[in-house]
C-alpha cells in the first residue's frame, strides 16, 4: 500500500501557479504608491451562506435547520457586525476585518444566471457578459490599459516563460510571466473522491487500487467515524493552500517582483456532506483562512499596499440539500483584504432569505454586481482608466458603477 | 465551436447512452486498441472502415519512420559526447590543479559561487542542459510528437512495442538509446524479423547494453593475450528475450557456444575521431572453431557465424510463438485469446516472419475485436493518448513528459532489465493515482479545451453515462479533463 504523503519540500514545490504582471502602473506610482494586487478564483462555486452566516435574518435558521451557523452553539460563528457573522473556521480573517483590513461583499454575483461551473468559471474570468466569447481575462485586459512605468525586473520573462496553467482570468495582451512549480502537483482530494465513485461504479479494480491507496474504505469500515477522511487530509490542503498563496505573497512583496498575480484554488463544490461547521467546507475554510494569515506575513511592509481579492464563480443554494450538501446556486460572497483597504465592512444590500425574496424560490437573490467591486479596485486602487473599465475590461458594465470607498 | 450548444448538450449527456452505433464502436475501439488513442474527429472519420484505417496506416509513405533531420546517429552522438566528457575532465583538472597553485602561493582562496535560489530572473533554469541530456532530451521529443501527432499512429505503436521488446537502457549508456531506435528498430518494424534481428543485435547499443562489447573467445588472440574469455548475456538474452522465450528449448551449452559465436561483435570505442562509435567485427577476439548451436554446426566464418546464427533463430518455430504471444497480449489482451495467438504464429511462420503480414493480421482477426477492452494501457502510452486528445503537445515541454514517465516508473529507455517494461495491468495499476496528479496538471495545459467536446472525441460511444455525468458534473475545466483520461474506458483499451 503507498499512501503518497508529500514532503514539505515537495509541497513547497507544488504549491499552484502564479500568474504575475511584472510592471509598476504608472499613475499610482507617480502618486507615490506601489499598489499590490492579488485575485484568488475559488473554483467550484463557494458556498456565501456558509462563509458568512446573516445570522440577525430571522428566515435564517428556517432556511438551514440544524446547519444554520449561529452566535451560540458548539460552534459559535464570529460575529461581524449586527446581521452577519463569519464561520468559526477563519479567525485570522475575522482579525483583519476587525482591523480594518477586510472587506465582505455579500449577495454578489457576476451576470451570469445559469449553473454550469465551466460556463460561470469562464464569465467570472473573462469578465465578459456571456461565457465562451473571449481569450483574454479582466485582469489581463485591465493591466493591458494601465501605462507601465518600466518593468520591474527586466530579465523576468525568461523564467515566466514556461508555460504553465494560465487562468483565462490573466490570459490576454498584457505581458504574463508564470511560475509554477518544478514537480507534478497532488491532484485535489475532490478528484480523486469523483474518480472513487466513477471507479465503483464501473471498475471495481481501479476503485479497489484507489480505495488503498488512501485507506478510505478501511476507514469507512471501521464504523464510528462521523466524518469521512481526506484522501490529502486535511493538513495537507492547509500547507498546501498556505504554500500556494503565501508563495504568491513572496513574490509579490519582493521590490523588484511583480505587482499583480492570480491563482485559483479548486476544491469548493459541495455537493454533499459539505461540512459547514465542522468536516470538508470547515477545513477549506480554515485552509483559506491560514493562506490569508500568510499572505499578511509574506507581505511584510508591502501588505499596506496590498488588495486581494476572492471570488468564485456563483453560490450554491440557499437551502440544504437531500445529502447534507448544496447545489448550484446564483448569488454567494466576495472577499476582499489587504492593508491598503477602508475594511471592517460587510457591503451587502442584503435581499432576504423568505421564499419569495430568494431567486428562483432557490438561490440567494444576487444584488450586487461582482463587476461593480472589481471595477471599484482595480479604479481605485490600481488607478485603472473608469472608460477602459467599462469599455475594455468589462464590457457591457455601463449601468455597472464602481464601488467607491473601498480602498483607502 | 458551438458554446451556446453547451447547456443543452450537457443535458442530453446526463441521460442515457444512444444506441450504438456499430462503426463508431469499432473505430473507437481500434483507435484506443490499436492507436495512440483518439483525438478530432478520428472516431468519425474512420467508422465507415475503421479496420481499413488501420490497415492504410502501414501503408503510408515512411510509416514508421521519424522525420528528425537534425538527429545524429548513434555513432556521431557518442562521439560528442566522449568529447564532451572528455573537455569537462579537462576543465576540472584544470581548476583544481589552479587552486593548488594558488593556496601553494598563499592567495586567497576563490569565494565558491553563492547556492542558486529559484529567482524570478530564473537564471538557474535557463542553463542550457549539459550535451547527453540534450542529445536525450531531442530524441525523446523527436519519437513523443510521432506518437502524439500520429494521424492513428498504429505504426508508431508497433515501434514502441518493438523498441520495448529489444530495450536498451540509457543507464549504460544515455548517447545511442535514441538513435538505436531510429537505426535498428524502425526501418524493421513493417520488414522482416529476421533483418530486424540482425539490426538490433549488431548494433552498438545493444552490444553494450548486453555487454557483448567486453566478450572474448577465451582461445581468441586477445583472450590468450589477456587472460579474458565470454560473456554470456547477449547471448542468453537473445535466446530467451529475444527469440525463443525461456522455455524455446535451448539449454546452457546452446548459450555458451552462440556466446563464442558472437565474440567480436563489438564497437569501435568513440574515442576514434572517424569512426568511434560504429559497429566492427575484431576478429582478434573471436573465438576460432564451428559451433555447435541448438543442434546444428555453424562454421566458422568470423562475422557470419553470428549472422548465420541469427537467421535460423529468427525462422524457428519457437520464435514464431513466442513473439505471437507477446503482439497479442500488448495489443489485445494480459492473456491474449489462444486463437489470435495460433493465427499470428502461424503468420510469422508462413511468411518468414514479415512483420507487416503480422501487424495485418492483429488487424484483421476477429478476437482482436471482440475481447473485452480490459487492458490497461502502459504509462508512456497514456500519456501520449492525453496529449493528442487535449492538443497539448506544443504547450507541454518534453522533459515534463519524460519525469511523467518517471513519476510513473516507466521512465523513458531506461527499463529495469532486459525484458523490458512489463506488459501487464499488475505491473501499472498501482501507479493510478499518481496518474491522477499527472492528468491533472496536463489537464491544466489546456485551458481552451472542451471537456465534452473532447469526450466525444476521445471517447464517442466507450464512454458510460457514469463517466459522461462524472465529466460533465465536474467542479472546473481542468478538473473535468482529469476525470476524463481517468476514466476507465480511457486507461483501458
Amino acid at each position: 500500500m503507498q499512501l503518497h504523503t508529500p514532503s514539505r519540500r515537495e509541497l513547497l514545490l507544488a504549491s499552484g501557479t502564479l500568474f504575475a504582471w511584472a510592471h509598476l502602473p504608472k499613475v499610482a506610482q507617480a502618486e507615490g504608491r506601489d499598489p499590490r494586487f492579488l485575485t484568488i478564483i475559488l473554483r467550484g462555486a463557494l458556498d456565501g451562506l456558509a462563509t458568512v452566516a446573516p445570522v440577525g435574518d430571522p428566515e435564517w435558521q428556517t432556511l438551514r435547520g440544524d446547519k444554520a451557523l449561529t452566535l451560540e452553539g458548539n460552534a459559535p460563528t464570529l460575529k461581524l457586525d449586527d446581521f452577519f457573522a463569519l464561520n468559526p473556521a477563519m479567525p485570522n480573517l475575522h482579525r483583519m476585518f476587525d482591523a480594518k483590513e477586510a472587506i465582505v461583499v455579500h449577495a454578489s454575483a457576476t451576470p451570469y444566471r445559469e449553473r454550469s461551473h465551466f460556463d460561470g468559471q469562464d464569465l467570472l474570468e473573462s469578465g465578459l457578459p456571456k461565457p465562451g466569447s473571449s481569450e483574454s481575462g479582466w485582469l489581463n485586459r485591465a493591466l493591458s490599459g494601465l501605462a507601465p512605468a518600466g518593468r520591474v525586473n527586466p530579465r523576468g520573462s525568461k523564467l515566466f516563460a514556461v508555460g504553465p496553467v494560465t487562468p483565462l482570468v490573466v490570459r490576454g495582451p498584457a505581458p504574463v510571466l508564470s511560475w509554477s512549480p518544478p514537480r507534478v502537483m497532488p491532484a485535489s482530494e475532490d478528484t480523486v473522491h469523483r474518480l472513487l465513485a466513477l471507479y465503483r461504479d464501473c471498475d471495481a479494480k481501479l476503485a479497489g487500487v484507489l480505495e488503498d491507496n488512501s485507506k478510505l474504505m478501511a476507514v469507512e469500515q471501521s464504523g464510528g467515524m462521523t466524518q469521512k477522511p481526506a484522501a490529502a487530509g486535511p493538513a495537507q490542503v492547509r500547507a498546501y493552500f498556505s504554500e500556494a498563496v503565501g508563495t504568491a505573497a513572496k513574490f509579490l512583496a519582493q521590490p523588484d517582483g511583480p505587482r499583480v498575480g492570480a491563482l485559483a484554488l479548486d476544491g469548493w463544490d459541495t455537493h454533499s456532506n459539505e461540512g459547514i461547521a465542522q468536516g470538508r467546507l470547515s477545513q477549506l475554510l480554515g485552509a483559506l483562512d491560514e493562506a490569508l494569515a500568510a499572505i499578511k506575513s509574506n507581505m511584510g511592509p508591502a501588505w499596506r499596499e496590498t488588495v486581494v481579492a476572492l471570488a468564485t464563480e456563483f453560490g450554491r443554494t440557499a437551502r440544504i440539500n437531500g445529502t447534507d450538501g448544496t447545489d448550484h446556486g446564483t448569488a454567494t460572497v466576495a472577499l476582499l483584504v489587504g492593508g491598503a483597504l477602508k475594511g471592517g465592512r460587510v457591503v451587502a444590500d442584503w435581499p432576504g432569505l423568505k421564499p419569495t425574496d430568494l431567486y428562483q424560490n432557490r438561490d440567494l437573490k444576487p444584488t450586487t454586481d461582482l463587476r461593480a467591486v472589481l471595477k471599484g479596485v482595480l479604479r481605485d486602487h490600481l488607478r485603472a482608466d473608469e472608460r477602459a473599465l467599462t469599455q475594455t475590461v468589462f464590457p457591457g458594465s455601463d449601468t455597472v458603477k464602481p464601488t467607491s470607498e473601498l480602498v483607502a | 465551436m458551438v458554446r451556446g450548444a453547451r447547456t443543452k448538450r450537457l443535458d442530453n449527456f446526463m441521460s442515457a447512452k444512444s444506441a450504438p452505433d456499430s462503426g463508431k464502436d469499432a473505430a473507437a475501439l481500434g483507435l484506443h486498441r490499436f492507436g495512440f488513442g483518439s483525438t478530432g474527429n478520428a472516431i468519425t472519420r474512420i467508422a465507415a472502415d475503421p479496420r481499413g484505417a488501420l490497415l492504410a496506416d502501414l501503408e503510408r509513405p515512411g510509416a514508421g519512420q521519424l522525420d528528425a533531420p537534425d538527429l545524429v546517429s548513434s555513432a556521431e552522438a557518442a562521439r560528442e559526447v566522449f568529447d564532451f566528457r572528455a573537455e569537462r575532465t579537462a576543465e576540472q583538472k584544470l581548476a583544481s590543479r589552479r587552486q593548488k597553485e594558488m593556496s601553494a602561493s598563499g592567495e586567497a582562496q576563490p569565494v565558491s559561487e553563492p547556492a542558486k535560489l529559484m529567482s524570478l530572473d530564473g537564471a538557474a533554469l535557463a542553463q542550457k542542459p549539459p550535451l547527453p541530456q540534450r542529445i536525450i532530451l531531442s530524441e525523446a521529443k523527436a519519437r513523443f510528437d510521432a506518437a502524439a501527432g500520429a494521424d492513428i499512429g498504429f505504426a508508431e505503436r508497433l515501434v514502441w512495442f518493438w523498441s520495448n521488446h529489444f530495450c536498451v537502457s540509457a543507464d549504460k549508456d544515455v548517447a545511442m538509446v535514441g538513435a538505436y531506435e531510429r537505426e535498428a528498430i524502425r526501418p524493421h518494424v513493417l520488414g522482416r524479423f529476421a533483418d530486424l534481428l540482425q539490426a538490433v543485435e549488431s548494433h552498438p547499443a545493444m552490444l553494450l547494453y548486453l555487454d557483448n562489447v567486453q566478450s572474448m573467445g577465451a582461445d581468441s588472440i586477445a583472450g590468450i593475450n589477456r587472460d579474458k574469455g565470454l560473456n554470456e548475456n547477449l547471448a542468453r538474452e537473445t535466446l530467451e528475450l529475444h527469440t525463443l522465450g525461456v522455455r524455446g528449448g535451448y539449454g546452457q551449452a546452446d548459450v555458451t557456444n552462440f556466446a563464442k559465436v558472437l565474440t567480436g561483435w563489438t564497437w569501435l570505442g568513440p574515442e576514434n575521431p572517424l569512426h568511434g562509435g560504429e559497429f566492427v567485427f575484431i576478429k582478434r577476439l573471436h573465438e576460432p572453431g564451428d559451433q555447435m548451436v541448438l543442434g546444428k554446426r555453424y562454421a566458422d566464418t568470423g562475422v557470419d557465424q553470428g549472422r548465420a546464427v541469427l537467421a535460423d533463430l529468427a525462422r524457428h518455430p519457437a520464435t514464431a510463438q513466442h513473439i505471437a504471444g507477446r503482439l497479442a497480449r500488448h495489443f489485445v489482451a494480459d492473456d491474449p485469446p489462444p486463437s489470435l495467438v495460433s493465427k499470428l504464429a502461424k503468420t510469422f511462420a508462413d511468411t518468414d516472419g514479415d512483420l507487416k503480414q503480422m501487424a495485418k493480421i492483429l488487424i484483421t482477426a476477429e478476437e482482436s475485436w471482440t475481447a473485452p477492452r480490459r487492458k490497461l494501457k502502459p504509462p508512456a502510452e497514456w500519456i501520449a493518448g492525453v496529449i493528442r486528445l487535449t492538443k497539448t503537445q506544443a504547450d507541454i515541454p518534453i522533459s515534463r513528459i519524460m519525469n511523467a514517465q518517471v513519476a510513473l516508473g516507466a521512465p523513458l529507455w531506461r527499463p529495469p532489465a532486459p525484458n523490458g517494461y512489463a506488459d501487464s495491468e499488475a505491473a501499472w495499476i498501482d501507479g493510478i493515482p499518481r496518474r491522477i496528479d499527472i492528468a491533472t496538471e496536463f489537464a491544466g495545459r489546456a485551458p481552451h479545451a472542451e471537456p465534452l467536446e473532447l469526450l466525444e472525441s476521445g471517447l464517442g460511444p466507450l464512454a458510460s453515462a457514469q463517466t459522461r455525468e462524472t465529466v460533465a458534473r465536474a467542479e472546473s475545466h481542468n478538473q473535468a479533463l482529469a476525470l476524463l483520461v481517468m476514466a476507465p474506458e480511457f486507461l483501458r483499451r
